[in-house]
């Protein structure tokens, strides 16, 4: 299959950006989209040109490390995945590709395609966690938790926090992110006595941040490569009215 | 040969961990704020690590090249997590744990460690559970246990198809806690590329950050490595594709021993190379071995029809297909450890009887759909099918998954000794880049076990029992010469790897070199592949030092520059292997030499002239280095060969 891609180059993070048009050609269906790109890479290093800089690691969809901007949608046009497990079979041949990085004012470029998201860590530190020391905890069955209640934690939990709902979302809000580490944590025995600390200090670290706020569009969900439900920021939502109004 | 102490404590094998404890030297609390340790790698080794020594007080710098803690290698891990609990009735102990991991390791690991691994298993699922882990759960609300290869009885603890994931977030969001806390500060998008040694000791490292290219000096009154291994010198295998062996590489050239190079675990189910431009492999958890049978057809003109497409596994009749593991191996059959069976689906392959490429078998859940319901089977594995339909194209709730054996684990690394100190004072390794727990095989679900257990539950203890004699030595200036000159070394290489300008790019010598190892130093390894490796190893060094070709700048974000300065230490890396596979003349465990096999095919040990760690000591880039012997001395357990027949 042979496509044209404009990618978006930008030298560093106060350099001025740009989009450049590239060929590739035969790629196999069977091609990942970053494996593309490498292909693209090699051929811009025997021009002895800048290859294009993008975010990867595991290439299999968990690390959350790739996200680009395909076509206008985060990870592109395929369903619950990441850019690293897209496949070129998802597009048709002689198709124009437009890649972007993640545009959301909290992720400042670096450069090229790749964007800064410690903002994310950030978020976790102000509480996306439960207060325990290494050591002196009890035995882990005199914890139980309804099975129901652990299916609802591990479908929050499987946030790999690629940045995609900020990404999508008109308001660049990171709410989904936020909702899946408050709903984790909401719906276990464990971390309780901080719960309503940590949606406050969670959701005000956001804010501060300069993410957006949520208006229920559910962009995010319909593009989160993990599909992480939006019945989460409703969780979210009850946590942390609960903690201002108690 | 003094510095090859292990320092294994006396005493009863049972009893030495809690003797250990019990009279190691500590540091107080007033002391541990004076004195900083250096964590390079965010792992779940890493990250355990640094998280309970910054709980403990300690001055903690935490390094990683990726952009997150979160986002480390340990994040892919699948299938679970091991731990001698108990609670599902059928006999396992602290004992059974050691004993399957020494038996599985094919009594190349050190007792004395495995047994302390085993002992504290039960005290990482504890710790877990309470940072909001979400592991699997029966209907009672208590933990839910599967079986995993290489062992008889159900220990494995996990979370969904994702318990890596679950495991490092939770070792993640401890150091996120002390990061806040002000113990821990955090450096991504750091690599380290070298250690700083002041009298002997390690005190501090070299790192780039990759940002904007800027190298930096960091003192430290201990280091720790915990970055994880380096199987990508094959180019093609399941570790992400940062995942790299400088680290371990600079420390070595620095006088840290390196152990066991050569042991490299094959895993048996992964999704099988597809294609010349492929980056990377992508592993299938070995959970699935639990439901999923593993066959080839008997007839050779069936698996050449299955190959041509003639034929689909659907039309092999049930007679005419050969459950080869199950055959071979009765008592454990598809579940039998990871060399087995990845070299029982090589010997298929070899002789013609592979399917898909040629290089591939089939691992089937039509029996177990039919027996469980499509539900059940989805409930366990479901985003493993899913990642493999993404990557394949293929239904596998219809058609058998293809697998194929791909190079997943090191188990050799850095040596150390029961402290987890390595051969230099003051440098400490933990993880997956040290050798000391799995042997020449690694079971299933023990990687996470090592790895936590060395960063929760060892490392904070034996690291105090140095730092104690350490709290009158004052936070040193990184003017210090030796910073200094460590500095001007790593300028010059990376000035020396800018001023190359070759022909080839840095992937393409990467994927060129890699091949080779595989063929030479992969699944099996011959006296005179490796002689080969050896001398082709160090020209392609050469071959690379003059042409390789790097674009763009040292002082920006460079992810060729990143690439060229870890190729070049995986080349030297794969000469070491070579060398080492090629001094052990026998079979043990993923390390197959064709001299030495039974008549059955089986890997034939030399306990009489090998049971010993094999330890090298850099000695000069191109000059030979030295091999120092560990004796392994078993007075538990009786040495019996592997047996997964009865």
């Amino acid at each position: 299959m042979d496509f044209t891609l404009k990618i978006w180059r930008q030298e560093n993070s106060t350099a001025k950006g740009r989009f450049e048009t590239y060929k590739v050609a035969e790629i196999s269906p069977d091609c990942s989209f970053l494996e593309m790109l490498d292909i693209l890479n090699q051929d811009l290093i025997n021009k002895i040109e800048k290859p294009v800089c993008f975010d990867h690691d595991c290439r299999e969809g968990i690390c959350g490390a790739c996200g680009l901007y395909i076509n206008g949608r985060p990870h592109g046009p395929d369903s619950a995945v990441t850019t690293c497990q897209l496949h070129m079979r998802k597009f048709k041949d002689k198709d124009t590709i437009v890649i972007e990085p993640w545009r959301a004012k909290p992720f400042p470029i670096i450069k090229d395609l790749i964007v800064d998201r410690s903002a994310l860590d950030k978020i976790i530190q102000a509480g996306g966690y439960i207060s325990v020391n290494t050591g002196g905890v009890p035995d882990a069955n005199t914890i139980p938790v309804p099975r129901q209640n652990y299916e609802t934690a591990m479908d929050a939990a499987s946030c790999i926090a690629c940045g995609a709902c900020v990404a999508a979302c008109k308001n660049a809000s990171a709410m989904l992110f936020v909702a899946a580490k408050v709903s984790q944590f909401a719906v276990l025995p464990q971390g309780q006595v901080e719960a309503k600390e940590r949606a406050i200090r969670m959701v005000a670290k956001m804010d501060e941040l300069g993410f957006g706020n949520c208006t229920n569009t559910g962009s995010c969900e319909a593009e989160c490569p993990k599909s992480i439900s939006l019945s989460h920021i409703a969780r979210l939502n009850r946590e942390y009215l609960h903690a201002k109004l108690t | 040969m003094t510095k090859l102490n292990p320092r294994i404590p006396e005493g009863p094998l049972a009893e030495k961990w809690t003797n250990y404890k019990a009279t190691q030297k500590l540091v107080n609390p007033a002391n541990k704020r004076k004195l900083d340790i250096i964590v390079v790698g965010t792992g779940l080794a890493g990250a355990s690590a640094a998280a309970s020594l910054g709980e403990l007080g300690f001055n903690v710098k935490a390094f990683c090249y990726q952009d997150s803690p979160r986002r480390a290698h340990s994040i892919a891990a699948q299938g679970g997590i091991n731990a001698a609990k108990n609670y599902p009735n059928d006999g396992d102990s602290v004992y059974r744990l050691y004993y399957d991991t020494i038996k599985g390791g094919d009594y190349r690991a050190r007792e004395a460690n495995v047994y302390r691994l085993a002992e504290v298993s039960g005290n990482i699922i504890d710790q877990c559970v309470a940072q909001g882990v979400p592991f699997a759960r029966e209907y009672g609300g208590l933990l839910e246990n599967r079986s995993f290869g290489g062992a008889q009885v159900s220990r494995t603890f996990y979370a969904r198809g994702q318990t890596g994931q679950q495991l490092l977030l939770g070792a993640y969001s401890a150091l996120m806690r002390q990061v806040d806390a002000g113990t821990v500060k955090l450096f991504p998008r750091n690599e380290m590329l070298d250690v700083v040694l002041i009298d002997g000791k390690a005190r501090g490292i070299i790192t780039r950050n990759l940002v904007n290219g800027k190298i930096e000096r960091h003192f430290g009154h201990a280091v720790v490595i915990a970055t994880g291994g380096y199987g990508r010198a094959f180019f093609l295998s399941t570790n992400a594709m940062g995942s790299n062996g400088s680290a371990v590489w600079q420390v070595y050239k620095k006088g840290a021993y390196f152990a066991n190079p050569a042991f490299v675990q094959i895993h048996p189910t992964c999704i099988p190379v597809h294609g010349s431009y492929q980056s990377k492999l992508t592993l299938m958890s070995e959970s699935l071995r639990n439901d999923g049978r593993i066959w080839v057809p008997k007839k050779k003109e069936d698996a050449e029809a299955l190959r041509a497409g003639t034929k689909k596994p659907k039309d092999i009749a049930e007679d005419d297909r050969d459950y080869y593991l199950e055959r071979r191996y009765p008592a454990f059959g598809n579940l039998v450890p990871r060399d087995v069976a990845s070299r029982a689906a090589k010997e298929r392959c070899d002789a013609g009887f592979g399917v898909g490429s040629g290089l591939a078998v089939y691992l089937d859940f039509n029996e177990s759909i039919k027996r469980l319901g499509k539900h059940v089977i989805e409930e366990r594995y479901g985003n493993l099918f899913q990642m493999y339909e993404k990557i394949v194209d293929d239904n596998p709730y219809e058609t058998p998954m293809m697998i194929y054996p791909a190079i997943h684990y090191c188990m050799g690394g850095i040596w150390v000794d029961y402290e987890l100190m390595t051969s230099i004072p003051g440098l400490f390794s933990i993880g997956e880049c040290n050798f000391s727990d799995h042997g020449a095989n690694r079971l299933g679900a023990s990687a996470l076990m090592q790895g936590l257990a060395d960063g929760y539950f060892i490392l904070p203890y034996t690291i105090q029992n140095y730092l104690a004699a350490e709290i009158l030595t004052p936070r040193m200036p990184v003017t210090n010469p030796a910073f200094e000159e460590a500095e001007y070394n790593i300028q010059e290489r990376l000035n020396k790897l800018m001023q190359i300008k070759g022909t080839q790019s840095v992937d393409h010598i990467h994927r060129k070199f890699g091949l080779r190892l595989w063929d030479l130093v992969g699944m099996s390894r011959t006296k005179e592949g490796l002689t080969e490796a050896v001398k082709e190893f160090a020209l392609l060094r050469q071959e690379f030092w003059n042409d390789a070709r790097i674009t763009g700048d040292q002082n920006e974000l460079n992810q060729e520059l990143e690439k060229a300065s870890r190729v070049a230490d995986f080349i030297e890396i794969g000469e070491l292997m070579a060398r080492d596979a090629l001094q052990r003349e026998e079979s043990c465990g993923g390390h197959f030499r064709e001299e030495y096999q039974t008549p059955e095919g089986e890997a034939s040990r030399n306990d009489e002239n090998f049971m010993f760690v094999g330890a090298w000591e850099y000695k000069g880039t191109g000059n030979e280095p030295v091999l120092h012997k560990e004796p392994l001395v078993y007075e538990n357990i009786k040495v019996q060969t592997r047996n997964y027949k009865i």
